[in-house]
Formats: structure tokens, sequence, C-alpha cells
């Protein structure tokens, strides 16, 4: 077995696990602890008058019942706003239990502790709440005239209000080279609503160790170490009492980032009021209504070009609905301003948001998170553009595309992470010749002509973007080989299926030189490594697989000195092979690093064998230097950190051919090709699973989901039967293309790929509806029924 | 998402099923595969104090295939019908229409019988039943009735059953000779609901026009709506029908509801086209049925 694993396509060793239900997911877990479950708020707005428990009090197994009143301390205060920034005027966020005004259906009201699920539920039904109607406060641009207010003392319902501009080489401002523009356009952009929709939902369980006085959380989340933090100051515990885990965890895309959750403090204060263990399943219906959502934009366009479609002035303003609170800030519009420049370079820019506070359930990023908007228009506007010049839409992307010779190239803004929107490295012409190879972009419209002659009516589209990835501000790693020879590697954030065991430990098999079945991954333990962000922004592999291989040369350096010692050599002419070391091009010089870890930890008990070669009368250890030498630690082992100094910038490019029944309106992807980069490929195949799972959710985005809400805030598809996820029969085979342009930023040369895949697709089935049908499409999800629709405007 | 309270029954025989039903009356109501109503119970959408389980009733699990039709059992499940080759070849509908039934996982479970009871006008086997003129045949504890299928649908999730009543099998007669049938829908993903859809029967005479057309409609009405066609036809050979006039007598007959999924007009245009398709593929499978004569 080769110990050289980094850029192979490695088979992800945590599948065996998870598809033989073998996976501890949260409600796995704690089969014997007492069940929460939730009275939540059946109005979009109401005042609470009063809450009469007392009919519930009569279940058998009830344990207990908490509304707001019941909270202490700092539980009793809103909820964490986890990103402050100065452009959020009038950030809100709720109470875990609602304290008077409830702002959005599904908020949480009461919790009900029984003995299981059912009975705490049939205790919920038996709660009476009286509330007292306020106006519902529906749709973004409806909550954006203020007439009614989501909150008292939020006028307008702005939350936060930002513009970014950056001027042209000559010094335009967006307005003036726009009006200066030989042609200019004008037009409005809808996006829908969707969400995350792990197939876990969220979870917590909670067991309260009394005579220790400390506490350990199981929580289906993004990130532990936080979680951790959150529940520590609010419960007012001491932090190092507090251990938060992340099991195996059924998907997240976003929804697990923000924390703590309401139940995320709430079950283990339970846990330790009751001195009981307490767990909280969230089942689908709460997922809709309670936890949160992504997309919904309105977006107001103006562009000026020349006659070759180079950009001059583009203009955009997004009302952007933020739902009821804003616990997460304004990453998602922040990242819709800044990424909506994508992978060219345009004249002056302008974009203006106003975040805007509606009934509804709150939002915060979904794989994606704001991407997919921005991009959507960029894309849109180019189409446009072409579409007016009578040009090829890939000429005129062409015509605006960053040189591969311009980077690092600065657009000027300031991106999520607070930092200069700089790209690190990319071939955007590159990429686009390999897509149109891919997709037979130039002999297109021969196959167009044959398919129109058959009556049928088919398109082509393409969409391109840029991605922040891996943003900071830091991770750790910590790699320890014991006596045995194993390698065990922690880090701090969690996973969720994107197969960190399996690339973690290909980074550590390489940079040690072992074979990969003597690693082990653990992720998202607090009992393991303390010091974390988490998992979101595409940001693992670049994170911690930095991190990790730092860790790893650490320790790989600190086994040659010891290994030098211990052969006589210099440490310079060794190497490590399929984890002995051994001295270059003399195999018969060796020494397993098993045992040079044995050597590493001086000892004076010996527990087998091995370890006799560390005890103080073996004569190893010389006698007139200490055991462990000033500097040195005992042990083979190595903790890093990366802290990068801004983001690395992925992109990638995705075409698709759709077909449209003349009749019956139906859309079906015929084709759909991806380009991808994201600098030096550490497992191919990883890659393209995640591309994959990500434009399967673009497709759900593009032509399926959206969250109906009504006048009243009642959310009309809260279910599986309505919301409409694809299935695998909804998804078309994927075909991918990759490039490779590391980023000169890590030490792994790497980027992130984890969103990529979603980011463009609506764009890509837009561009190529529109194609298909002549049609402007400038709103996305589209139903079938929406195009019958489009097609009776056009021929009325 | 889980049930409120109830009292578990599992008899084992009908005459069993019966007296529990009996002795519940209004309170009580049938289990069969469950993938309707476990839903309703979690959703506490329904809540009825007594479940009788019909899943261990041996005698009820029966699929009878005749010259004049199929008689199925109350716990024939979908995915058994759909595979009964003997059911098929008396009525190839039953196949056409149960392979739109969801997904193989949720057709292993339902049952046929079930879904009549169960009346979702979307639902493909109501439809199927109400073209073919059959029948569902209704047990209580000392008496039966066979209720014919223009009185069984009675609106949107609503059937003729009675309190205490259990709905033994239910009879889906063979058309005449010289028929195709054919079964056509859009639904929004595969295995949904249909957004729109019908059920078609063509009969040819002997010089293979057509003599009779018929379709049944789901998702426009609060039950099938059956709708005659003969006359549209005009007594023509398939190629020479004037189609649209038979779309526009269609979307006449109808009287769809918007929803999330679609508008009341994109149903109406849909469902008219998903006529003609449906007739043309019963008249194909009617000439079929000639020439094997
Ligand atoms: C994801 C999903 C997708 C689906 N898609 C479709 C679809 O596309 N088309 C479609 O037609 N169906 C669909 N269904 C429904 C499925 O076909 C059900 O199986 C069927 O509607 C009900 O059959 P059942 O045996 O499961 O009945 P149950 O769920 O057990 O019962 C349904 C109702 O009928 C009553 N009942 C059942 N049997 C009897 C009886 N013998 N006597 C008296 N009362 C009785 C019950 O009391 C209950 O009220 C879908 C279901 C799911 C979960």
């Amino acid at each position: 077995m080769t110990t050289k694993l980094f850029g192979e396509p490695v088979q992800r060793r945590e599948d065996a696990r998870l598809v033989t239900g073998q996976g501890r997911y949260l409600d796995d877990l704690g089969p014997g602890a007492l069940a929460a479950a939730f009275v939540r708020s059946p109005h979009a707005h109401a005042r609470i008058k009063d809450i009469d428990v007392s009919a519930a009090l009569d279940v058998e197994g009830l344990v207990a019942v908490y509304t707001w009143e019941d909270l202490p301390g700092a539980l009793a205060e809103p909820l964490p706003l986890l990103i402050p920034h100065p452009a959020l005027t009038h950030g809100r966020t709720a109470y875990p239990l609602a304290k008077d005004i409830v702002r959005h259906v599904g908020e949480p009201v009461v919790m009900v502790v029984a003995a299981d699920r059912y009975l705490a539920e049939d205790a919920c039904a038996l709660i009476e709440v009286e509330y007292e109607f306020l106006k519902p406060v529906v749709g973004v641009e409806e909550a954006a005239q203020g007439v009614h207010l989501v909150h008292e003392d939020v006028p307008g319902n702005v939350g936060a209000h930002l513009v970014q501009e950056v001027p042209s080489r000559e010094g335009r401002s967006a307005a003036e080279a726009i009006d200066a523009a030989p042609n200019r356009l004008e037009f409005r952009l809808d996006i829908e609503r969707s969400a995350s929709m792990p197939l876990e939902g969220r979870g917590v369980y909670a067991r309260w160790d009394a005579d220790d006085g400390s506490l350990r959380v199981y929580s289906s989340t993004q990130t532990s170490t936080s979680v951790r933090m959150a529940v520590a100051a609010k419960l007012g515990l001491p932090l190092p009492k507090v251990e938060v885990i992340a099991p195996d965890v059924g998907g997240g895309f976003g929804v697990k980032i923000v924390h703590p959750w309401p139940e995320e403090i709430l079950v283990p204060w339970a846990a330790r009021t009751l001195g009981r263990e307490v767990k909280w399943t969230e089942d689908r219906r709460e997922h809709f209504v309670s936890s949160a959502h992504e997309r919904a934009q309105v977006q107001h366009v103006r562009v000026g070009f020349d006659d070759e479609g180079h950009v001059l002035g583009l203009d955009v303003t997004i009302l952007h609905d933020h739902g009821a609170y804003t616990p997460y800030g304004i990453i998602v519009p922040i990242i819709t301003s800044t990424q909506l420049l994508g992978p060219y370079k345009i004249g002056a820019y302008r974009v203006e948001f106003s975040s805007i506070y509606t009934n509804t359930v709150q939002v915060t990023p979904y794989r994606g998170a704001g991407r997919p908007q921005g991009v959507f228009c960029m894309e849109r506007t180019l189409d446009r553009v072409a579409a007016y010049l009578g040009k090829d839409r890939t000429e005129v992307r062409a015509a605006n595309f960053i040189g591969p010779d311009e980077f690092p190239y600065d657009q000027g803004l300031i991106f999520q992470d607070g930092r200069p929107l700089v790209y690190d490295s990319g071939n955007y012409p590159e990429s686009l010749r390999m897509l149109k190879e891919l997709i037979g972009w130039d002999s297109f419209p021969e196959m167009k002509a044959r398919a129109a002659a058959e009556g049928r009516r088919i398109g082509i589209g393409i969409g391109c973007y840029v991605e922040g990835t891996g943003v900071g501000p830091y991770e750790g790693g910590h790699v320890q080989v014991t006596s045995d020879g194993r390698v065990h590697v922690s880090t701090g954030l969690t996973s969720q299926g994107q197969g960190h065991e399996t690339v973690f430990a290909q980074i550590a098999a390489t940079e040690l030189g072992v074979p990969i079945e003597r690693v082990s991954v653990v992720t998202g333990d607090t009992r393991r490594f303390g010091y974390a962000v988490g998992t979101f922004a595409s940001r693992a592999a670049v994170m911690s697989g930095n991190a990790i291989a730092l860790a790893c040369r650490k320790v790989r350096e600190k086994a040659l000195r010891i290994a030098a010692d211990a052969l006589e050599a210099d440490p310079r002419d060794l190497e490590i092979t399929d984890g002995i070391v051994h001295v270059a091009g003399t195999p018969s010089a060796s020494i397993p690093l098993a045992t040079v870890a044995v050597l590493s930890n001086p000892l004076r008990y010996a527990f087998d064998e091995e370890t006799k070669r560390a005890t103080q009368f073996s004569g190893t250890s010389a006698p007139d230097r200490p055991p462990v030498d000033e500097g040195e630690e005992p042990g083979l082992e190595g903790r890093d950190y990366y802290s990068p100094i801004r983001s690395t910038f992925a992109s990638g490019m995705h075409a698709a051919i759709v077909e449209t029944d003349p009749e019956t309106a139906e859309i079906t992807i015929l084709r759909y090709a991806v380009v991808h980069d994201c600098g030096k490929l550490i497992n191919p195949m990883i890659v393209e699973g995640q591309i994959h799972g990500g434009v399967a959710q673009g497709v759900g985005g593009a032509l399926y989901e959206k969250m109906v809400y009504d006048e009243h805030g009642q959310l009309l598809n809260a279910s599986f039967m309505d919301f409409l996820m694809p299935y695998a029969t909804e998804v078309p085979r994927i075909e991918t293309a990759h490039l490779e342009t590391p980023s000169p930023l890590n030490p792994l040369g790497v980027k992130g790929a984890g969103e990529a895949g979603v980011i463009p697709v609506s764009a890509v089935i837009a561009s190529a509806i529109e194609d298909a049908e002549g049609i402007p499409i400038d709103r996305m999800p589209i139903s079938p029924s929406d195009l019958h629709t489009l097609r009776l405007r056009l021929a009325g | 998402m889980k049930p409120p309270p109830f009292e578990y029954h599992a008899p084992v025989s009908v005459d069993e099923a019966l007296a529990a039903l009996a002795e519940t009356g209004p309170h009580g109501k049938v289990l069969a595969g469950g993938q309707s109503l476990i839903p309703l119970l979690n959703m506490r959408l329904a809540a009825p104090s007594h479940l009788v389980d019909i899943n261990r009733v041996g005698e009820l699990n029966t699929i009878a295939a005749r010259p004049g039709g199929v008689r199925v059992g109350a716990l024939a499940r979908h995915a058994a019908v759909e595979r009964s080759a003997e059911a098929a070849a008396v009525l190839p509908l039953l196949r056409q229409a149960l392979a739109l039934v969801a997904h193989p996982v949720i057709r292993n479970r339902g049952t046929v019988v079930g879904s009549l009871v169960h009346a979702d006008p979307s639902a493909e086997m109501p439809a199927v039943l109400a073209l073919l003129g059959g029948s569902v045949r209704l047990a209580r504890l000392g008496g039966e009735r066979e209720v014919a299928a223009a009185d069984f649908f009675t609106g949107p999730m609503e059937s003729a059953v009675e309190p205490g009543e259990l709905a033994v099998s239910a009879f889906f007669p063979a058309p005449p000779p010289r028929s195709g049938t054919a079964f056509q829908e859009v639904a929004r993903r595969h295995g949904d609901y249909a957004v729109a859809g019908m059920a078609a029967l063509v009969t040819l005479d002997e010089d293979l026009r057509i003599a009779a057309a018929r379709v049944a409609c789901v998702s426009v009405g609060p039950a099938p709506v059956v709708i005659d066609l003969s006359d549209a036809c005009d007594r023509r050979p398939a190629a020479s029908v004037p189609w649209d006039a038979v779309a526009a007598a269609v979307r006449d007959r109808i009287d769809p509801d918007g929803d999330i999924h679609a508008t009341a007009e994109y149903r109406r245009h849909l469902t008219g086209v998903l006529a003609v398709r449906a007739l043309k593929d019963a008249a194909r499978n009617a000439g079929t049925e000639a020439a094997d004569e």
C-alpha cells in the first residue's frame, strides 16, 4: 500500500458504517432519556395574553412544563446575535421561549418534558395559549413599506442597510458609468425562499452528572465548540465542566451552523434542573417552521455596456427578506452583494441592500449562502446583454473575464470575513473553453434545429461563479502517534457527511508516510479538540486540512529527530515509508514509527514488551541529559493551527441543455455539465460527490422548491408532500471536468468544494429555458404551471 | 409528529374485524396499509380513539381475475395487483395506473381498496374504478352492500363507507371487446400525486372507428370526473378524430381549482392535453386488442 494518498480517489471510509445503519445519529443516543416537545406559535404575529397549562398536568408521564417566566438568569435574555456588523443597526434575536410576542408561526412558547415524546406531545396538545392578534407582515416588498412593524422598535422593518460602491478605473461612479454607456438595460429579478432541509433535523441530548457538576451535550450541530461556549455561558457553568459532541450528523447545509438554538440551551438546562437525561429530536414539521430558510430576494438591476458587451456600470438594489430575527447577522446579503461579481471585472459597481424583517421563519445561510442569488443576478444580466447585442452568451462572458495573469485580483469590496475581496487564483478562459467542449456549445444550434424539425423545444444555458471559500478565523489539528503505531487525528470542526474521515486521513497518511488504515480521525468532539470555528463556507478542507498537515509536519520533524538519534543518522537523510523511518536509499537502517513513539515518551513503568525500550534502565537515554530535553514534550504528537489572511476563491462554470414540452410545459434537463476548479484536489471522487449533491439541491431551487406563505404568515407547504425536493429521478446525470489552479495562500494549495455545485444552477436553468422558449426568465423557481402562464402572457 | 393515544385492535378474521368496528362505531378507523392514515395520525389531523388493524386478516388478501373483471380484496397491496399477470391480462389499466401510484416502497404497503376508501381526488385508483363503472363491497356486522363507483366517491377524501363498515373488496369490470385503456398524468416529481391526469377507455367498432370513448380525470374536481367523449370523437378512426375539439370538450366539462403547484387555468389546459394523449394511447391499445382477436 502506497502512502502517497493526497489527490487519490480513495473510497469514503465512513460509508460502510453509514450505509449499513451503523451510524450514530442524535436520536440513536439516549434511548432512556426523557423527551422534550414544544408548544409553538400557530400565529405569525401575536401577543401572548395567557398560558394555561392546567389541563396538561393530568397527562401521565408528564415531568415538567416551562414557559419564559421559568427561565433563570441569562436564559431569560434574547439569544445571542452571533455576527454583529455596523450596518446591522437593528439586529434582533428571539428569546429561547417567547416572552410576550411571537413573530412567526413555529416560534417556541412552552417546553414540555415527559417520559416519552408521545406523552410530551399529548401534553402540548392540552396547553392553551391565549393570543391577541397583531398584524402579520408578510412579503418583503410589503414589509419594506413599513406600514406595520415586526418589531415595534425597528422603523420601516429595516434591520440593516449597506451600500458598497466601487468606481471605475477612470473614477466614474456606477450611475455615471451607466448613464454614459452606449447601451443600458433595467429590470427586476425575484428569487424564492428555500431551505437547507437536511434529512436529519436538529436535535439535542443532554446528560447532567450531579456528583461531578458537569454536563455532556450531544447536538446535531455544525459547531460543537461554539455550542459549548454558548451553553456554558447561558447556564453559568465553568467551561471545563461542559463538553459538546456532534455525533454522526445527517446533513447540515448551513442551518446547523446557527447556534445556540433555543432547544440547544433549554434541553441542557432541563437536564440539569431535573437531574435526568433529556432529549429533543426535531421533527419535519418543526424543521419547516422553526429552523431557518434562505434565498428570498428581490433585485433591481441597472446595467450599462458597450457594443462588445463589456459591462461599464452595474447598479443592483436588493431587498433581502430576513424573516423575523437576525441571529446570523447579515452574512447572506453581504455575500450576495460581493460574490455577485463572479469571474468578471466590470467598470463601476454599486450595490445596496436593505435587510427587511417579516413575520416568517428567520433567514440564515443555506449551502451557497447568498451566492445563488448573486450569480442569478449577474448571469441573467449578461444573458440580457448578449440578447440585446445579438451576441453569443459565452462571448459576452469572455469579454468581461478577469485574465489569468491578473491575479491576485482586488474587486475593491469588503467580503464576509471583513477583509478585502481579493481573488487568489483562477483561469476563467480555460474553464469556459473546457465547458464549451464538454457540453458541445458550438454545435448546439444544429442540435436545436434538428429538435425543432421534430416539433421539440430545447435550449442551452450557462452560468459562471466564483466562490470565496475557506474563511477564517482559524482551525486547528492535533496528531498523535501512539506506541502501537496508530495515528490519531482530531480537529474541532464537525462533519455532516462530507467525507472528512477520509480526506483528513489522506492528508495525515501522506504527510507522515503511514498506511491510511492506521489513521483515525475524530471531528466535532470538544473532549478531543477545544478550539474551532465550525463547518460552513466550504472551509473544512482548507482550514482543518491545512492545520492537520501542519500538525503532521511537526510530528514528522520530531519523529525524524528521535529516529536520527536511534539510528545515529542525520535527520535530513531520513524518510518515512509505510510507517517505517529509514535512511534514504538504505532500507535496512530503519526503525518503525511505533518504536519512535515509544522512545518519545521516557517511562518509569513499561506496560508491554515494546515499551520496555523507553524505561530508565534500558540505556536508550543519554545519562548527561534530562530524559525530556528543555523545550521538548513527552510523546509523539503535534498541534498546529491554520489561520489565513483571507479566503481562497474557487470557481466554476455550468451548462445545461433542457427540453420544454410545447403542450404540457414540463421542463426536463437533458444534460448537465460542470467544470470545477477548487485548487488542488485532495480526493477527486469526494469533490465530484459534493458537486453532485450541490447540483441536486440547485435543481431543487431552480425547478421545485419554494416556501409558500399566505398573507396571514402561514406556511402552506410545511411538509415533504408539498415542499418539493427533487428525487433522484429529477436529478440529471452530471458530467464533470476539473481544472486545478492551486491556491497560493495555503500549504496544500486547496480551495473549498462543499457548496460550489448549488451556486449557479438556477441561473443555468433559467438561461436554458429562456433559450428554448424565447421568453425572458426573471424569477426562480419555475414550474410547468409558471411556464404555461408565461407562454399565455407572451401570446396574449 | 406522534399520534394521539388510541386503542389498538388486531382482528384475524373478517368477523372479528366487523365486531370491533361495530363496537367502536364512529370512534373506530380501519388501518390497512397505513400510507395515508399514519401520516394523518402523526400530524394529529385525525384522532380516532380505536384503530382496527386488518393486516392480519388473511382472507382479505385476494386478487381474483375472471373474464368479466378483477375483484381485489382489502388486503391486496398496490404492488401485488400491479405485478399480477392474471389481473393485467383481464384489465391492463390496473397495471397502467398503479405504475403511477407513489413509489415502489409505498406500493409495497398501500392497498388498492384503502386508496379507494381514502378517496383522494388526485389518486389514480378511484379514477380507474369510476371509469370502468366498478363497485366496492362494504360489510358490517350482519350485512353487506355493493356500492357503485358513481355513488361511492362522495367528495374530497370522502367515500360512502359508514361508521362500522369495512370495505372488503372492490370489483373492476372488464370493458367490452375491442377496447383499449391508458393512463396519462403529469406530476411535479416522479411518483407524486398528479397535477392533472386521467384514465381513458376507448372501444372500437368492427371498422376500427371509435365507438365509445370515456375518460375519468383526477385533480380537477372533488371526486373523479367521468366524461363521455364518444360524441366528440365522432365515430371516426383515431387518425381523423378532431382532437382539438375533444380537448375543448374536456376543458368545458371540468372546474379545477388552483393551488400552490398549479393555476386552475394550467390544470384545465393540461387536462385537455392529457385527455387527447390518453385517448390516442387507448385507441392504439384497442387496435392491438382488436388485431389479437
Ligand atoms: C409519499 C406518498 C406518495 C403517495 N402518492 C400517491 C399517488 O401518487 N397516488 C395515489 O393514489 N396514492 C398515493 N399515496 C397514497 C397511497 O396510495 C396509500 O396507500 C393509499 O391512499 C391508502 O391506502 P392504504 O392501504 O395505505 O390505507 P390506509 O392509510 O391504511 O387508510 C387510508 C384510509 O382509508 C381507510 N381504509 C383503508 N382500508 C379500508 C377498508 N378496507 N375499509 C374501510 N376503510 C378503510 C382508513 O381508515 C383511512 O381512513 C401516496 C402515499 C405516500 C405516503
